[in-house]
């Protein structure tokens, strides 16, 4: 599940240590936006010594490197693919499957210098252009390392010329069409981070939002805002009691031969058999 | 020399202080004899003003002398003028010699500092924190410091161990002769609940008042009965300092963390029910921890008993809501917690004996059902140390925590696993505050540690969904590896502070650091 993936800014030892206590599914190792300019060298080694020697519990752990039209992204990537605890790389300013490829052989030759296993680590990317947008299919495409594609917020809205709206507007159009291409491509369509903080209210709204456009989950930049998203996309006792339900039926037609049933007067074919299967995943009961 | 009951080893005499009677288990004292009263005094119709004109005057008017003892309580806290006010008075009085006997001292009464150093105070019975605590940790003061809680301070005044010469209390509101309100006024602080033990038991009484108004002054908390002098002053306090503002739930993720973790502990304990009494205090976990449990108990449908202790205006919030049927105020800590507290008769003041003392026919303490509690540190036996820093300096008083740890069915240490660099768990506390044999279960940001000693709630606890259980051994390693090595605290023989468990034997020692 990837509910919830948090970013911990990668020059802070406090967040590194602390950040996976706070139950979000996924952790990012921030060593792009959250860091100065200055501080780069810096990070990346604190990071890559967390790496080596922090514990995460079960979260899944990513790192977040520098854009590939940057110095840094090379040597962030030596620092930490060797990192036993690393599960996959998130890149910004993905906008073509050519700058995938690029990120896939450094990684695969890193992978073999270092003796991890070929195509462990998973790729995360942040379409932060309209270009990246329009490109989405063909991105979350481009290798079998691909785990998610994410929509940009801040940059993508700069790149379109527009502003932030209480709304998210301006994003709207992007953000379907990213559950689009993820969902046709069979990666995991993640949104972007909601910047009010203290707005637990617009979080929730946000959140119901773009569940119900079919994301799986959210990138967040503060602890809090782990449990509000939990509560929107963990499924109610009433749901989970009505997807065993449909699940029993099923089982019990199968094993009789049967195809279709009917659960409280409504018909059981695959999609809703699919979807209660959804259901117990994110009950954490599957 | 004695090994006590908690495994410390302190001598049978200390300089003074005198006799010591070793801790032998948190219940194993029992009291003997009767309970010592203050002198029989007379007033007559011919006395029908007992007010004179200046503080000076009412420290002569009282008799006070070099050597005696004075109390003091801390209901305006960190707005209080009272005791630099009285002490002022007494130095250039030339009383010397004074052993000062305070409910709680705060950083506003640094001042007495400059008395310790002339002699004009000798002898402190109470908390030190600040740099009061830091002269007295470096050897400022001839005689150690006594450390006793709440509950064990009346305590001490009705076994006589303590003999108040002079109470000064510090009046709110109050008549000419000597009917005192706590919630009216500018100076208002709510209950009085310290004061009291004071005004039963001292020699005299002295009411200071910044709100004097015609008798009787109404509604009464210490009634004329105890008063036996009066004086008005320009002001008692800053009321800046006296109460806060409305007390807001932290957004610090790390607390609301630690806070939900025992809000889940509480869920699954036993005594989450309806009727459940708690205690949780002002501090930023505690008053989260509430605020979660106020959820739970609406989703579960459940109403509380009483809350106890300090009040907030968030307690007052849970009152007024019904989610608990009554308030049990020994200090109140906001304006909210002020204006319930003289408004709402389910909302009731209760004296330091009523709510703590071990030795009355039952403190308030007895009934509770839950109490959140902090701590400088704990160790892998559940003792608490609540007294002394990092770096072995007396810092903060006793408070409550001996005394609610011991009355409740559930106590809970919550706090994070470090303070910045320093562990907060260990493998033996500096000092020994509250034995473990009365605390139940440390709650950090790693989940929850319960004491093996409470297997039911060990059982309890297993299988609640997102609440880790982390063993009190793990926690502490994982303390020490996140730590690194702590040079070891370096002190003198010499014994600065005595700290009593809640009846009066000694449960633990703080000796003088080496400079």
């Amino acid at each position: 599940m990837r509910r919830t993936m948090l970013y911990l800014p990668g020059n802070n030892p406090n967040m590194l240590t602390k950040g996976h206590l706070f139950g979000s599914d996924g952790i990012i190792l921030d060593l792009e936006d959250a860091v100065a300019m200055v501080e780069k060298d810096a990070a990346r080694i604190l990071v890559s010594r967390y790496l080596k020697q922090g514990e995460f519990g079960n979260v899944e752990v990513t790192v977040r490197i520098n854009g590939i039209d940057t110095e840094f992204w090379k040597k962030d990537l030596e620092a930490v693919v060797p990192m036993k605890r690393l599960d996959g790389i998130r890149a910004p300013k993905v906008d073509s499957a050519e700058t995938v490829k690029i990120l896939d052989e450094e990684i695969s030759r890193l992978e073999d210098k270092y003796g991890v296993p070929q195509g462990k680590l998973k790729l995360f990317c942040l379409l932060e252009t309209a270009k990246g947008i329009l490109n989405a299919y063909e991105i979350a495409t481009a290798s079998p390392r691909i785990a998610a594609i994410i929509p940009g917020g801040e940059d993508l809205r700069a790149d379109l010329r527009t502003e932030r709206s209480m709304d998210g507007t301006e994003l709207e159009w992007a953000r379907r069409f990213v559950v689009f291409a993820g969902r046709a491509a069979g990666v995991d369509p993640l949104d972007t981070v909601f910047s009010r903080v203290t707005d637990d209210e617009g979080l929730r709204k946000e959140t119901e939002f773009i569940k119900q456009l079919g994301f799986a989950g959210k990138s967040i930049i503060h602890p809090n805002q782990v449990r509000i998203i939990h509560d929107v996309f963990n499924p109610t006792e009433a749901e989970i009691a009505k997807a065993q339900k449909i699940l029993a039926a099923a089982k019990e037609a199968a094993e009789r031969g049967q195809g279709a049933v009917t659960v409280d007067g409504k018909m059981v074919d695959m999609p809703v058999v699919k979807r209660a299967e959804y259901v117990l995943v994110r009950a954490g009961l599957a | 020399m004695t090994i006590n009951a908690v495994k410390r080893e302190i001598p049978d005499y200390i300089e003074g202080y005198g006799k010591v009677r070793h801790y032998e288990g948190a219940f194993a004292r029992k009291p003997e004899g009767a309970i010592a009263g203050a002198k029989l005094r007379c007033f007559n119709s011919d006395i029908t003003d007992k007010r004179v004109s200046s503080v000076k005057e009412a420290i002569k008017a009282s008799g006070l002398k070099s050597g005696m003892t004075v109390s003091f309580h801390h209901h305006l806290r960190n707005g209080d003028y009272v005791v630099n006010m009285v002490l002022d008075a007494c130095a250039e009085m030339g009383i010397k010699d004074l052993t000062l006997f305070p409910t709680a001292l705060f950083g506003v009464h640094k001042k007495v500092i400059d008395h310790i150093k002339s002699g004009v105070v000798t002898r402190i019975m109470g908390s030190v924190n600040g740099p009061i605590g830091q002269l007295v940790s470096e050897g400022g003061m001839e005689v150690p410091v006594v450390l006793r809680s709440h509950g064990g301070r009346p305590r001490a005044v009705m076994a006589g161990d303590v003999h108040i010469d002079v109470a000064f209390i510090g009046a709110p509101t109050a008549d000419k002769y000597g009917n005192i309100c706590g919630t009216l006024g500018k100076s208002a602080c709510g209950s009085l609940g310290y004061a009291f033990t004071d005004a039963d038991y001292a020699d005299k009484v002295v009411v200071i008042t910044d709100n004097l108004v015609d008798f009787p002054a109404a509604p009464v908390s210490i009634p004329q009965t105890k008063a036996d002098i009066v004086v008005e002053v320009p002001s008692i306090g800053d009321p800046a300092g006296i109460v806060s503002g409305t007390t807001k739930v932290t957004r610090d993720p790390l607390r609301l963390l630690i806070s939900r973790y025992a809000s889940q502990l509480i869920e699954a304990s036993p005594y989450f029910k309806d009727g459940i009494s708690f205690q949780t205090g002002a501090g930023g976990i505690p008053l989260a921890v509430t605020a979660f449990m106020k959820e739970a108990m609406i989703r579960k449908g459940i109403k509380g008993g009483f809350g106890l202790g300090g009040i907030t205006g968030y307690f007052v919030e849970l009152l007024r809501e019904g989610l608990v049927s009554k308030l049990m105020d020994v200090q109140s800590f906001d304006l909210d917690a002020v204006k319930s507290i003289g408004e709402n008769p389910n909302h009731i003041e209760i004296s330091a004996d009523w709510y703590a003392n071990p030795w009355n026919c039952g403190a308030a303490v007895n009934m509770l059902d839950v109490v959140i509690l902090g701590a400088t540190e704990v160790d892998t036996d559940f003792n608490a140390n609540v007294n002394t820093e990092a770096d072995g300096a007396l810092l903060h008083g006793t408070g409550g925590h001996q005394d609610t740890a011991a009355g409740a069915k559930l106590t809970i240490i919550a706090q994070p696993l470090l303070r910045g660099r320093i562990p907060c768990v260990t493998d033996s506390v500096y000092n020994v505050t509250t034995p473990g044999e009365v605390i139940d279960a440390i709650v950090t940001e790693y989940g929850v540690t319960i004491n093996p000693r409470r297997k039911d709630l060990l059982d309890a606890v297993s299988g609640v969904k997102d609440l880790p259980i982390v063993p009190i051994d793990e926690l502490a390693a994982r303390a020490r590896k996140m730590s690194g090595p702590t040079d070891p605290v370096k002190t003198t023989d010499r014994i600065i502070g005595v700290v009593e468990w809640r009846d009066g034997t000694v449960i633990d020692v703080v000796r003088q650091l080496k400079k």
